[in-house]
């Protein structure tokens, strides 16, 4: 990608005489909308979706499989070992839910905060969010040994007449994880209904027009409507931001609560929070590089998006690794002999290879981002988010391997090594995953049309200027454009 | 398109710009049209004083919805965990705030978003799969690229033919006229 400024699809140019634009092109509201339904509605969906499709729903197969496996045979199929009672399962869980925050960062924080620069992304981050969240739940729900009482996580009345512990972390992750993909869900799920009123609207089958009229509800734009709508929004903007924080904080009470040296740290509430944020965006970067450039989005989905998404990692990549800097500090610092052992071990002991992993891809890699060529770089920054997702999942390794297999007394002591069923359910959760992503961005509308529309200049009901483009007809609908016809439809 | 069999909904004019919209908009609130709306893909910076729209009560609803959540998980934890069935773990209390608070936060958030999400559509009257409007094949266009301007033949200024001739002075397209029923 050239630095230069002739190159149309680049905006990181910084001119402080004016923001950046938002949407390259001359689009207006017709073009932008066709341009984004017609990947639901009229274009041919490219054959590497179906490829992609069957190999990730056969992913997924493999995870229920394997969650099938567990069911009839017991946690005993996973690597488990005395002191290490919590392993891949938990890591996974952990890497996931983090991997959901940043969709809500972009769709509430960074609503609150103004950045305009959000409505291009946000449809896509919130939908990997919700994927993410259920990839997440999957783990701790089948980890319980007795699955056929997994109910006994709510408070719901039982046989046995009693009640779930609330003093215990393990049932505020219940609650924070829960709350969490109910939110996600209806902010998503909200934010949508305009956009599939304009599907609804642009559908030729009757099927889809069914299918996307009863989604829609019935929204027609109505500015009595509009009002409630955006002071809706505002307040489930207001709501999710403590709550996207509390969910990693609540996560980490998991570990912090308890009293193993290098989990019973009071860093950890922030310390997740920013891992979450910093793994979420280097996810959302991972599937919305190739998404752009399979759909022919550069123009909405600009590279000014992808450095500003690079900034938001490398402030949090540099608050993850100041939090690793930190908690070896307070080890030594603190003098607890236990606790000093814990993180020498991390670094020294038998599972030095997946710190040193862990500290290459979390530490290094977000600093090349000070760099703007690398920042702007796209195949680069794609490589880099490769490294940041592995290095976070390497990071709920660390905490929740190493501590468990050396704690307190040397007699106890295990190592801990997955099994071929560990992995198997890993990757199939990624199968799952992808298998989501992918029917989301074909059945659903990948980018916030009508928020997209109101960052436009043209949007701009007090003047300004009002058409990007000369010729004042620039929006007649495409068959009447293809007749070549002037005038309206 | 324009018809006249059937009962009449209201009548409807189009617009191509936001600007030219607004201005049509402040003229028709200081019409003192009260069964009117405007229809726009997106929300239209500055349309609410245009319009004259008031507040909405959302937000109190969202309040109710916050405290019960509130009431609700302090109550739930204290009755289950302190009362119906009581035990001791690690030495701590029966009931005590800091143990507690993560799912009265948690609750309180969820109970008000339910209020925000079930709270907004019903005060917006939706779900509603059909409406009159849906009949015109122009106002397709409202959720796309165009803005409209409806004002309903129940409105107590509605006069066929004077609001038809106000509506047209405002610089957009041909007024039409909407059935209550799809004619075919």
């Amino acid at each position: 990608m050239k630095q230069s400024v002739t190159d149309p699809l680049n905006n990181t140019v910084d001119d402080p005489t004016k923001p950046a634009e938002l949407v390259l092109g001359d689009h207006n509201f017709t073009t932008l909308t066709e341009k984004v339904s017609d990947i639901v509605l009229e274009r041919k969906t490219p054959r590497a979706w179906y490829i992609a499709l069957a190999f990730f729903a056969g992913l997924t197969g493999i995870l229920f499989l394997m969650i099938g496996y567990l069911f009839i045979t017991g946690v005993g199929v996973w690597g488990l070992n005395n002191p290490v009672g919590w392993g891949w399962a938990i890591v996974n869980f952990v890497f996931w839910v983090g991997i959901g925050h940043a969709g809500t960062l972009i769709s509430a924080i960074l609503f609150l905060l103004r950045q305009k620069w959000r409505t291009s992304i946000n449809r896509f981050a919130e939908a990997m969010t919700i994927f993410a969240v259920i990839c997440a739940g999957i783990f701790p729900g089948i980890h319980v040994g007795r699955v056929w009482v997994v109910y006994w996580l709510f408070p719901l009345p039982n046989y046995q007449a009693m009640w779930p512990n609330f003093r215990s972390p393990l049932l505020w992750d219940v609650f924070a994880v829960g709350t969490y993909a109910t939110v996600s869900l209806l902010f998503w799920y909200t934010g949508m209904v305009p956009d599939l009123a304009t599907l609804r609207d642009r559908a030729k089958g009757r099927l889809q027009q069914i299918i996307y009229g009863a989604l829609a509800l019935g929204w027609r734009g109505s500015h009595r409507h509009w009002h409630r709508y955006e002071k809706a929004y505002l307040l489930l903007a207001g709501l999710a931001t403590p709550l996207v924080l509390s969910v990693h904080s609540v996560v980490s009470f998991d570990f912090a609560t308890s009293q193993l040296p290098g989990w019973h740290t009071t860093i950890f509430p922030p310390y997740f929070v920013a891992g979450a944020v910093f793994s979420g965006f280097a996810m959302v970067g991972t599937l919305l590089i190739p998404a752009r450039q399979w759909f022919g989005l550069k123009d909405i989905i600009t590279l000014h998006h992808l450095e500003n998404m690079n900034k938001i990692i490398l402030a949090t990549g540099s608050m993850v690794g100041f939090a690793y800097a930190t908690e070896f500090f307070i080890a030594w610092y603190g003098g607890n002999p236990y606790e000093s052992f814990a993180f020498v071990n991390r670094a020294f002991g038998p599972y030095a290879w997946a710190y040193w992993i862990m500290v290459s891809c979390n530490v290094i890699t977000p600093q090349l981002f000070w760099s703007k060529k690398i920042r702007t770089n796209i195949p680069i920054m794609w490589i880099m988010y490769i490294f940041v997702n592995i290095g976070m999942w390497f990071e709920r390794f660390v905490i929740t391997v190493t501590s468990l297999s050396r704690d307190f007394l040397p007699s106890s002591w295990a190592y801990y090594k997955p099994t071929t069923i560990d992995i198997l359910t890993f990757l199939g959760s990624f199968g799952l995953f992808f298998t989501l992503v992918l029917l989301f961005i074909r059945f659903m509308p990948m980018i916030a049309m009508a928020e997209v529309k109101t960052v436009m200049p043209i949007a701009d009901a007090h003047g300004g200027e009002r058409r990007s483009v000369g010729d004042y007809h620039g929006d007649i609908p495409r068959h009447v454009r293809d007749q070549g016809k002037g005038g309206d439809a | 398109m324009a018809t006249t069999n059937g009962t009449l909904y209201g009548l409807i004019i189009e617009f191509d710009d936001a600007p030219t919209l607004v201005e049509a908009v402040t003229k028709c609130r200081d019409h003192g049209f009260t069964k009117w709306d405007v229809h726009t893909p997106f929300p239209i910076h500055g349309m609410d004083d245009a319009m004259g729209i008031r507040g909405t009560r959302l937000p109190f609803l969202v309040l109710g919805g916050g405290l019960t959540g509130l009431g609700l998980a302090t109550l739930m934890q204290w009755w289950m965990n302190a009362v119906d069935y009581p035990f001791q773990i690690s030495g701590k209390p029966l009931f005590g705030l800091p143990a507690n608070i993560p799912i009265m936060f948690e609750l309180t958030v969820l109970l008000s978003a339910f209020a925000v999400f079930f709270g907004m559509w019903g005060l917006n009257g939706m779900p509603k799969l059909y409406h009159p409007l849906f009949n015109n094949a122009r106002f397709r266009r409202a959720t796309q690229d165009r803005f409209f301007i409806v004002v309903e033949a129940v409105d107590p200024k509605f006069e066929l033919e004077s609001t038809r001739a106000f509506l047209a002075g405002l610089g957009g397209s041909e007024v039409e006229e909407v059935n209550e029923s799809s004619e075919d």
